[in-house]
């Protein structure tokens, strides 16, 4: 667990001290879809699609209460609660449950882990229906758009219509944009957070080296360390490390570690981890292996990589979202230098440019890009006021 | 730090009446756009009581962040250089209210609403007011008046004009002015047309309700 989610672990206990906590094995599910075939964009069909996700709170009548929550690149469905396999509280508890801004009482909220994940959804770790074993890294390269299309067998499984609202930071601000983009029909609101319409060069190169440190451990046997009981530990954790400084900030870092020294009077003129950011990162890396699996880690960055809603859109960002009925609520925050405020501010004028109704909060903060997991009260007001000005708009009690 | 928006309007019961004003002046369920709608005072009072579609652009982050949680819908820009990112005739409405003298580029941003909107309502501080003119006639200083109450080294407003100005720029960018309501001591007197030598002399502020011709 990341320090940034030990804060968040120990924001959500807190909120479990309130009345504001949902229980802890609510609404856990599968949706396995035999016989059903998703086209992805590289070509293939996924064939016998397994979509694991969770629920919170009830579906009304008319069905129009559903709010999907989106999950970023190393999360899952447990956004609140209690999730099963860590025993801690969910990474949006202080959002998602009753009297929260993500009401519990009044919206009934999906989050789903996305296809190529290893949380129970079809991917790497999943076995192949041919019977040949687990995928690995034969299992498909997929998309953003891919793990939404699943996202919509997941809505069309449940017999939901469409949704109130589609929320996400990050890689789940990603899939955001792309059900307004290519399933804006089903969209009545979207909330895209620290997120930006397209994959930077800047963080392609950061996957990059974090996929090529995989590749690199003679661990991971091309992919096929399941088969010789072994996991690439090493390479994933040299990703993780490289990837934890790209969601923190400079000032948030030096505040924190500063040149501290680790347990240790005086430097050991060696390559031990004589600083505490060095010993902060290398148990980052370790934690994280134990709850990821390497190729979800390269499949699920490759579709990051490849995002680009423009290019789908012959260049124009303001075309792929031109005649939009759904209203959007743009946030970003001031240290997030992996997606920085000028990419949120590229959306904001392509979507006015498109005529679409848009909200842009740029929140001032520190914490970088992990901000849109902590509890940042801006971020909390702007996300309660939005969605309860939208809620009204859509009739909803 | 100075919040621009506070040093760019003049006292808050004139700036009340101000909204009161224009809110009138909007026909009730089309598409609004305010220019530094600040904490979205008169955006919220378009959107409940004229039914408004309305959309807000603010400079401060602060007055962004009130309005969205406000359920208000509007993002942070800049009346100089994000009116461009707007479509042709994206709304029916556009407003700049007490903003105008603080842009860098006061023609720029009027020729902008006018390609983006049909009708344009701008509200600005008078700088033609004799109390103006006397204070730098008389006493050789620079004005501080009900509408323009920020010394010189603090205020925002760095495109003061006057009325008769104003209405001139108008002419050279083909717009029309349809009404005009002139602003004294919280008092409104509505002029059919455009302002004469008489208001330019006895107005402290002034709405104009521009169109296209």
């Amino acid at each position: 667990m990341s320090d940034t989610e030990q804060q968040a672990e120990q924001q959500n206990l807190a909120s479990q001290q309130t009345e504001n906590s949902v229980n802890d094995d609510e609404g856990i599910a599968l949706a396995q879809l035999n016989g059903v075939g998703l086209r992805l964009d590289n070509g293939s069909v996924l064939e016998d699609v397994a979509l694991s996700y969770r629920t919170f709170g009830t579906l009304n009548d008319d069905k129009s209460n559903v709010v999907l929550v989106c999950h970023a690149l190393t999360m899952d469905q447990h956004l609140a609660g209690t999730s099963p396999v860590s025993g801690k509280a969910g990474w949006w508890s202080h959002l998602v449950g009753p009297g929260l801004p993500i009401d519990t009482d009044r919206f009934f909220v999906i989050c789903q882990n996305v296809i190529g994940g290893c949380a129970g959804s079809t991917g790497p770790t999943s076995q192949k229906p041919d019977g040949s074993g687990v995928y690995g890294i034969e299992f498909p390269v997929i998309t953003i758009a891919d793990m939404v299309r699943a996202q919509n067998l997941l809505l069309d499984h449940l017999g939901i219509p469409d949704l109130f609202c589609v929320i996400g930071g990050s890689m789940g601000g990603m899939q955001t944009l792309e059900w307004a983009a290519a399933h804006g029909d089903r969209v009545f609101s979207a909330v895209p957070i620290a997120t930006a319409a397209r994959h930077s060069s800047q963080n392609i190169a950061f996957h990059e080296v974090g996929r090529q440190a995989v590749l690199a451990d003679p661990e991971f046997h091309a992919g096929a360390y399941h088969e010789h009981n072994a996991r690439p530990r090493k390479g994933l954790a040299v990703a993780r490390m490289a990837a934890h400084i790209t969601y923190l900030s400079e000032t948030a870092l030096h505040r924190k570690f500063g040149r501290n020294l680790q347990d240790r009077e005086a430097v050991t003129y060696g390559f031990d981890a004589d600083f505490q950011i060095e010993s902060y990162l290398r148990h980052q890396g370790m934690t994280f292996v134990e709850r990821f699996d390497a190729n979800s880690y390269l499949y699920i960055t490759r579709a990051m990589d490849y995002f680009d809603i423009a290019a789908d859109h012959g260049g124009s960002l303001a075309t792929a979202f031109q005649g939009t009925k759904t209203r959007f609520c743009v946030m970003s925050f001031t240290s997030d230098w992996l997606f920085p405020t000028s990419e949120s501010i590229d959306l904001v004028r392509a979507l006015n440019a498109a005529g679409a109704n848009v909200s842009f909060v740029e929140i001032e903060t520190d914490k970088g890009h992990d901000a849109f997991l902590l509890d940042e009260p801006e971020m909390t007001s702007t996300l309660a006021g939005f969605l309860r000005a939208a809620a009204r708009d859509r009739g909803l009690a | 730090m100075i919040d621009p928006k506070a040093s760019a309007s003049g006292n808050l019961a004139d700036k009340r009446i101000d909204l009161m004003l224009i809110a009138d002046m909007v026909d009730s369920g089309t598409r609004v756009l305010d220019i530094g709608c600040g904490e979205g005072e008169l955006l919220e009072l378009l959107v409940e009581r004229r039914q408004a579609d309305g959309r807000g652009l603010e400079l401060s982050q602060r007055g962004v962040n009130a309005c969205v949680a406000r359920g208000l819908s509007v993002v942070q820009g800049n009346a100089d250089t994000d009116l461009s990112y707007y479509p042709d005739n994206g709304f029916d409405t556009v407003i700049l209210s007490q903003t105008l003298q603080a842009t860098q580029r006061p023609r720029d941003v009027l020729s902008e609403m006018a390609r983006i909107g049909q009708r344009l309502i701008v509200s600005i501080p008078n700088f033609g007011h004799w109390r103006v003119r006397t204070n730098l006639l008389l006493q050789g200083r620079m004005p501080e008046t009900n509408a323009l109450s920020t010394s010189w080294y603090e205020t925002a407003n760095i495109h003061l004009c006057t009325l008769l100005d104003f209405t001139e720029l108008c002419d050279t960018l083909d717009l029309k002015v349809e009404r005009c309501i002139t602003l004294n001591n919280g008092r409104a007197r509505k002029i059919a047309g455009a302002p004469g030598v008489w208001q330019n002399l006895t107005a402290e502020q002034a709405v104009f309700v521009l169109n296209r011709g």
